[in-house]
This record gives structure tokens, C-alpha cells and sequence, in this order.
């Protein structure tokens, strides 16, 4: 399997330790790891050389700081680099003056444009605004009934004149739809275009001309996410036949790593607006050029992974858990129960596991991990009586089998997870007697949970320092990025080798 | 107390979760996975479908478009002839490389960086870092063994070492003929968006071409209008659709499919499924159910699965998840037509030794044509 790039890079960087300043040598080897991952990541490849250029000349100037080891300096730079070339901010849509705005759909055949079409319509009718939905994809068979099914779910009204399947004129569907809008006072209109081929000039002609019918004040490129190396040459063709403005990054929640959007963005020099996430209606969301930087760096995404946190985790529950946890109170199958559930609700938990920073060991063997484990865990613990779920010790031979009959499993999966469980527990009331909080000095005490378990304190210790107040939070937001890379900057240079995790130690090559 | 510490406890906790479930299952050992699929591991018959013997003389043969009288039944094209427009847009799809190519290796020496150049082309194709590194480093060894520096010998030693990767002797027919008084069963299989109904359709047609009768099952039941869709093309062809309820279990739709195929006594029963993310384990595991399910009465013959020629390196991972739930017998690479070259092929055979055995060439209702080693790897060295 590929490897992330901090898993490459502390290689690289193994017996760079304790060297002041990075050799040119050293750089070019570095560069050509950066090259290799940014391939697999499905970034064109003369996106890939301007940019190991970049990073190339940059590196050179650096000098090693006290507090980096030049492995974390580099993927710093790589990831600034990124970050930058992404768009260093976010763009709102440009909505016209006189209404109606006008937004146009490109795209490939099965990028995703008719269900992002519903996707985008949903969400800017949950932002207060009125929008149409034009069929003028008159090309595939169905693609104006797949339209108005879309439009009825997201409850947005769909014009859609023509039956298409071949039939009917696009150019002029989507003038009237203009004067339709107007007359029954949509503010926004979004026109659904056949999908085509950067290489097909009837049809480039034909999307020209529905540019020119309409006038939009933003015209769309819906990239699929999984593309490869052509995505470069369907952007530049797309740019030069008709023109967008924004892109928009589909099939997102996929585990392709989306260098397309880094390719698009450097070629053309628009902006990616709008990431779609899943299959529902609701998933989709505004790009977050900071977090793509980490997905085609395949660094984990602490941020999303907040986020869901906050919507699933229910505030009293987890003020319950904070304090018998500082209160030093054990940890229950019960509470372990309570957790899991809510965890599951954010998504699978290779996802998630996913989304945090250097889990990549962990990562191999959840790939054999279904979620359906999960469930497993839950039914036996489900199938444990209160008392016993407060207290495992009082689990004999016969009650194990007992449970192991309740919920349809081996005796020994109800011991291992039994044995399990006493560990993590072990864990936990080290943590409280540590200091009473994750990512405080407590932490490197854990370690009796054995090498995974220290990998896994490395999202929590990331985040220290965030403040409680919601507006210095706001403020420490953005510094706290840095600290979200793995293997980077912690906020504070580290006292020991032996108080990092692991995934730290391995990058200053311990 | 503050908002902050929830949020570390809610990720903590999720780590514990992993550990304790990640031991578990660790634990678990040998004992037999749940998930294992039993029964479904039944090898398909290969039977040689008259699909993919194409005399390559018609090659030249230009394809009419049938256009398409509103009450009459189409007829589709021959499948004879499509081998030459295959050539012909694979050329025009790919030229641009070949030429790169032709022009770095007509150099009077070839120094590290042709090869380094060779090597890009490479990748720009799609093929991945790994294989392209080491078809170059092949193709090195061979160059300084023969100690030739002839540009046009180490092309056709290009040509041939791409020809073994793609590997011309594997067995690319469909197998869609009846067996045992039953009907032969496909079933197309992919992510989103990469044209399994539309290739399902074209198939529909070139199968009715060669006159065989056809059932078509639109389980795809999840994306709006898939099966009116899936209805267009039969209606178009004279095909019967079974189709199920929008939402509905495309499992009990691809059974009555088979059902159908079975009473009528069709040839082939082609079954269109709804795209769906190898990521999500949910859709898989209902996938690996219609498998199933129609394997209680007729064993699958095909599992097609369509991958866009314009995905990337994330090709591999989907091929490799789609094999493991419900073991794919052949690919077809769609969109080819446009500027892509569909690379990702390569490393998908090299890893899975799954042939491609269909292109989709575009649009239109006959670009479906069989797979053909010699004229896609000619296209990419030009």
C-alpha cells in the first residue's frame, strides 16, 4: 500500500538527525518523496514538478530551527505550499445584483453534476434563497427525470420543458428558464448540463452557447474526485472551450486522495468552492483548502473530525464523563457502551480513524476491522447484566457463557473483550490520576496500554492549549493548524524523546 | 469543565474503542470472520462469447449511427467493426503521448533523463509510480543487455514490455451464452458515475445484435431515475426490464430479474446495480447480498466492473474492494474516447489479474467494443 508522506519522509530523515542545516542532497531526496506521494495522490504531474520545485527552493533557504527536526520542517513547507496553492481562503458564492443568479453546472459524463445540482439547490434553500433547477441535460437517457426526482427531494421546483433523452434544444431551455425564473421570482437559477467530453466540440460549442443564452454569473467545473492525471487536461480544454469560474470536488467521502484539486486550482487559478461529501442531500459543504492540503498529504483531518465530535456527542453525557474522569471513578462497560454508540452515529470508524494524524500503523489493521465489530462489542455488552456492566470482575465462567449465548458469539471473544476493556480501563484511571485531562504531562504515563495506545494520544495532544472561550478559540484556530500536522510543530518544543509518541519519535528518528 | 475537554474526551474515547475492538478482533484469530462470504467463491465458467472474435479485417468498417425511429425497435450496429474505431479514437486519444515518446527516444543517446522522461509519460498515462518505475527499470536492463541505443528498437521494446504487462493471452471473452438450460448472468458492478448503466444498456444492445435474447434487472433502485434509465435502453432494443420499487431492495429486483430471465428462457440476464463508494461498507455488504441471492438460482457467470478511464490511482483500491465482495471477472474501461488514457488498467491487472474485457468509446448507443491489448498499448507508445 502506499505510504503517507510523513511515513516516507521519516525514512528519508532517519539518519538526518541532529544535522543543522539540510544538504542539498539530503533536499533532493526529500523532494523526490514529495514528488512520488503527490503522484499518488493523482496530482498532474507538471503540477507535481512546479511544485517540488518550490518546495525545493524554499527548503533550501530554511534554517533548521531549534524546535523542528528538518522532517517536520519540510512537510510544514510542503503543507504551506499546499495550503496556498488551494486558496489560502474559502470563496463564497457571487450572487448577482439583479436577480436571478445564474449558476451554470459543468462537467464530465458521471461527475456528479445532476446530484450536486440537487446538493447545491438544497443548501442555498436552507440559506433563505429561492432557487430553480434547469434541466438542460437533454443528452442522457433520463437525466431530466433523474433532475425533477432530485429536485422533488431537495423541494426545489425543477423547469424542465424538454423530455430530453436526445430530445429538445438545451441552449434554448436554458434561455427561458431565465424568463421563467424572473416571472415566478426565483432569485437563483441552476442550470444541470450534459455531461461532455473536453474533446467533443459539438457539444464544447453547444455548452458555449448556453454560456452565451444565459449569461451566468458563475459557471461551475464539477470535478470527480477520483480523477487522474487528466483531470489537468479537462480543466485546461474546459477553461478554454467555455470558461468557469469555481470547481466544485465531488465524491469526496470516497478514499481517493483528490490531488485533482490541487491540479485544477494550480492550472486554472480558480478556486474550488464546494465540496461534496456523500449521497444524501445534505452532504455537502464549502471547501476547506486546509483540510485538502492534509487529505492529498494523507495527514488526517483533525478539524472534520472535531466537528462531527461536536454534532453527535451530547454535552451532558460528555460533562458526566469528564468528571468521573477527573474524579478518578472508573470507567464502565456501560459508559464504554454510551461512547461507542455515539462514535458510531459520526460515521465507520476506519473514517475516522482516518481523519487522525499518524494512525497509519493502526490504520493496516482496520482495514481487516469491519463495523460490524462494533456491533459485535455492543451486543455482547448488551447482553451483560447492569451490575455486571458496572463491575467485569464479577464475571464467573458461567455468566460469560451466558453472555457469549445472549449475543450470538464465542466465550472467548466475551474474555478478550473482557481482558480488553480492563486494560483500557487501567488506562483511563492513569490518565485522571495524571492530571485529570488529555495532553497534559499525565499522558506519556499511559503508555502501560501498550505502542498503539500511544499512538492514539497523538489527536489529543495536538490540540492542547485551545483555549474554553469560543472567541480565543476562534483565534487560535488558525495557529493550531500547524499543530495539527503529525510529526509537526507542537506547541511547545518537547523536553524528551520519550514524553512524543510514536509517530513523533519515528520522525525525529528515534 | 469547558467545551474543549469534551471534544479530547470524545476523541480519546474513540481511541480506546479502536483498542479494544482492534485487540478483539486481533484476538479473535482463527476464528471464521463473519464476513466471510461462503458460497460465493464458486469460479465462474468461462464460455467463449462470440463478442470478442472480431475479424480484425472489418477494422476499417465506419459504424452508421442508427438514429432512432420513436416506435420501432433500433438495431443496433454490428459488433464487427467497432475494433477499427477503437484504433481510431485510441489514436486520437493518446497521440499526443506517443508522439512525446517517439520524439524523446529519437535522441542520439539515452541518458537518465529520457528515461526519467519515459518514465513520466508513463505516469501522465495514468499507470501509476510504481509500475511505471519499474517497466523502466525492465526496459534499462534489457536496453544495456543488447547495448543498443536505436530509438525505434527501444520502442518496439516499450511496446513489448507494456504488451506483457496488459498480457494479450488472457482470456477476454464474455461469457453470455445459456449453460445447463439456464441463463448466463452479468452483473455490472462501480463506483458512481463511471457509466454502469449506460454500459449495461450498450451491452444489452450488442448481445441483441448477435441475437440474443436479453433480460434486463435494474437494481439499481437508489439513484432517481436509474431504472427509467435502464428502461430507455430496453425499451430501445426490445428488451424486457425488471424493475423494482424506487428505495427498494435491489437484491429481491436482481432475484426477480434472474426469475424472469429463467421463465422466458432468455440467453443472458444482465443486471445493472446502483453505484456505490468501495468505502462504504453498508452498500458493499448489499452488493455481496445480490450476488448472492442470485446465486440461488443460477450461478453468476460475469461480474463486470466499469471503471472510468479518467480515474486515478483510487482505481486500484476500488478494484481491489470490489474483487474481495464479490470477485470480479473482467473490467470495462469507459470513457475512453475522451482524452484519458486509463492507465489504471495496468496496475489493476498486474494486481488482480482481472482483464479488461470491454471499452466504452462514447456517446452513442453502439461505442461498446471488446478490449484489445495490441491496439491500446500501440496507442500509448504511438
Amino acid at each position: 500500500m502506499f505510504q503517507s508522506l510523513s511515513d516516507r519522509l521519516a525514512v528519508t530523515f532517519k539518519n538526518l538527525r541532529g544535522k543543522g542545516r539540510l544538504t542539498e542532497a539530503d533536499i533532493d531526496q526529500t523532494v523526490r518523496e514529495i514528488r512520488v506521494a503527490l503522484l499518488d495522490a493523482d496530482v498532474a504531474l507538471p503540477v507535481v514538478r512546479e511544485f517540488c520545485a518550490r518546495v525545493k527552493e524554499r527548503a533550501l533557504g530554511v534554517e533548521v530551527s531549534g524546535a523542528l527536526n528538518p522532517a517536520q520542517q519540510v512537510v510544514k513547507i510542503v503543507h504551506e505550499e499546499l495550503v496556498t496553492i488551494l486558496g489560502g481562503e474559502t470563496r463564497r458564492l457571487q450572487l448577482s445584483k439583479t436577480p436571478p443568479t445564474v449558476i451554470m453546472l459543468l462537467g464530465l459524463q458521471g461527475a456528479g453534476k445532476t446530484t450536486l445540482a440537487g446538493k447545491l439547490a438544497a443548501w442555498l434553500k436552507r440559506n433563505g434563497h429561492t432557487p430553480l433547477l434547469v434541466a438542460a441535460d437533454l443528452q442522457r437517457p433520463n437525466a431530466v427525470d433523474q433532475l425533477q426526482v432530485v429536485g422533488e427531494r431537495a423541494g426545489v421546483p425543477v423547469y424542465a420543458p424538454e423530455p430530453g433523452s436526445g430530445v429538445g434544444d438545451p441552449v434554448a431551455v436554458a434561455r427561458q428558464s431565465i424568463d421563467f425564473a424572473v416571472t415566478k421570482l426565483h432569485d437563483i437559477v441552476i442550470i444541470d448540463t450534459a455531461g461532455r467530453l473536453a474533446v467533443d466540440d459539438d457539444l464544447m460549442a453547444q455548452a458555449r452557447g448556453i454560456r452565451d443564452a444565459v449569461n451566468p454569473d458563475e459557471v461551475l467545473l464539477v470535478v470527480d474526485a477520483m480523477i487522474g492525471q487528466d483531470a489537468l487536461t479537462t480543466a485546461e480544454s474546459f477553461m478554454a472551450g467555455v470558461g468557469f469560474d469555481g470547481v466544485v470536488l465531488t465524491k469526496l467521502d470516497g478514499d481517493a486522495r483528490g490531488g485533482a484539486a490541487l491540479s485544477v486550482r494550480q492550472v486554472t487559478g480558480q478556486p474550488i468552492l464546494f465540496a461534496s461529501t456523500g449521497e444524501k442531500l445534505d452532504d455537502f459543504d464549502v471547501f476547506h483548502p486546509d483540510r485538502m492540503a492534509s487529505r492529498i498529504l494523507d495527514m488526517g483531518d483533525v478539524l472534520t473530525l472535531i466537528e462531527q465530535a461536536e454534532r453527535v456527542f451530547d454535552a451532558d453525557e460528555a460533562a458526566r464523563m469528564a468528571e468521573k474522569v477527573s474524579k478518578g471513578q472508573d470507567f464502565t462497560l456501560e459508559d464504554f457502551l454510551q461512547q461507542m454508540q455515539a462514535v458510531k452515529k459520526m460515521g465507520s470508524l476506519s473514517k475516522l480513524v482516518g481523519m487522525l494524524p499518524g494512525m497509519g500503523d493502526v490504520k493496516a489493521q482496520l482495514d481487516q476491522l469491519d463495523d460490524r465489530e462494533l456491533d459485535r462489542v455492543a451486543a455482547i455488552i448488551q447482553s451483560m447484566t447492569p451490575a455486571e456492566r458496572e463491575d467485569p470482575k464479577i464475571l464467573n465462567g458461567s455468566r460469560r457463557a451466558r453472555i457469549a449465548r445472549g449475543s450470538g458469539t464465542e466465550v472467548q471473544n466475551v474474555n478478550s473483550l473482557v481482558e480488553r476493556f480492563g486494560e483500557a480501563q487501567k488506562m483511563m484511571r492513569q490518565m485522571s490520576k495524571g492530571g485529570g485531562m488529555p495532553g497534559m504531562p499525565g499522558m506519556p504515563g499511559m503508555g502501560g496500554g501498550g505502542k498503539k495506545s500511544k499512538g492514539k494520544t497523538a489527536p489529543p495532544k495536538a490540540k492542547k492549549g485551545r483555549s474554553g472561550n469560543p472567541a480565543k478559540r476562534a483565534a487560535q484556530e488558525a495557529r493550531s493548524l500547524d499543530d495539527m500536522l503529525p510529526g509537526a510543530v507542537p506547541s511547545a518544543p518537547p523536553a524528551t524523546l520519550d514524553e512524543l509518541p510514536d509517530e513523533f519519535r519515528k520522525l525525529l528518528g528515534g | 469543565m469547558n467545551g474543549t475537554l469534551y471534544l479530547l474526551l470524545g476523541i480519546f474515547i474513540l481511541a480506546l474503542i479502536v483498542a479494544v475492538t482492534v485487540k478483539l478482533v486481533k484476538g479473535r484469530g482463527e476464528l471464521p470472520s463473519a464476513s466471510t462470504r461462503a458460497g460465493l467463491d464458486a469460479p465462474p465458467t468461462a464460455v467463449t462469447g462470440d463478442l470478442v472474435d472480431v475479424p480484425p479485417e472489418l477494422a476499417g468498417l465506419e459504424t452508421v449511427e442508427t438514429p432512432v425511429p420513436t416506435s420501432t425497435l433500433d438495431v443496433p450496429a454490428p459488433t464487427a467493426g467497432r475494433l477499427g474505431r477503437l484504433r481510431a479514437r485510441l489514436a486520437r486519444s493518446n497521440s499526443a503521448i506517443g508522439q512525446g515518446l517517439l520524439a524523446l527516444l529519437s535522441g542520439a543517446t539515452i541518458d537518465a533523463d529520457t528515461w526519467q522522461e519515459v518514465e513520466d509519460t508513463l505516469i501522465v498515462a495514468d499507470l501509476g509510480v510504481a509500475p511505471a518505475r519499474e517497466l523502466v527499470e525492465r526496459l534499462k536492463v534489457r536496453v544495456a543487455a543488447e547495448g543498443t541505443a536505436d530509438p525505434e528498437r527501444v520502442r518496439t521494446m516499450l511496446r513489448e514490455e507494456l504488451l506483457a504487462v496488459v498480457d494479450p493471452t488472457l482470456d477476454r471473452s464474455l461469457s453470455t451464452t445459456r449453460e445447463d438450460g439456464l441463463p448466463a448472468v452479468i452483473l455490472v458492478v462501480g463506483v458512481n458515475g463511471t457509466g454502469k448503466t449506460t454500459t449495461t444498456g450498450k451491452l444489452a444492445r450488442v448481445l441483441v445484435a448477435d441475437g440474443r435474447t436479453v433480460v434486463l434487472g435494474a437494481a439499481d433502485t437508489f439513484r432517481a431515475a436509474a431504472a427509467d434509465q435502464l428502461q430507455t435502453w430496453g425499451d430501445r432494443v426490445g428488451a424486457t426490464v425488471v424493475r423494482g420499487p424506487e428505495g427498494g431492495d435491489p437484491a429481491s429486483v436482481a432475484f426477480d430479474a434472474v426469475h424472469e430471465g429463467i421463465t422466458e428462457n432468455v440467453d443472458t440476464v444482465l443486471i445493472d446495480t446502483a453505484g456505490r463508494l468501495h468505502t462504504k461498507s453498508g452498500l458493499m455488504d448489499e452488493l455481496g447480498k445480490v450476488k448472492r441471492v442470485v446465486e440461488r438460482q443460477v450461478p453468476v457467470n460475469e461480474v463486470l466492473l466499469v471503471l472510468d478511464a479518467t480515474t486515478g490511482q483510487n482505481g486500484l483500491t476500488q478494484a481491489r474492494v470490489f474483487a474481495e465482495v464479490v470477485q470480479v471477472t473482467g473490467i470495462v474501461l469507459t470513457k475512453l474516447d475522451g482524452t484519458a488514457k486509463g492507465g489504471i488498467v495496468v496496475a489493476v491487472q498486474r494486481e488482480l489479474g482481472v482483464p479488461v474485457k470491454l471499452v466504452g468509446l462514447g456517446e452513442g448507443p453502439d461505442d461498446l467494443a471488446p478490449f484489445d491489448p495490441e491496439a491500446f498499448v500501440d496507442a500509448l507508445v504511438g
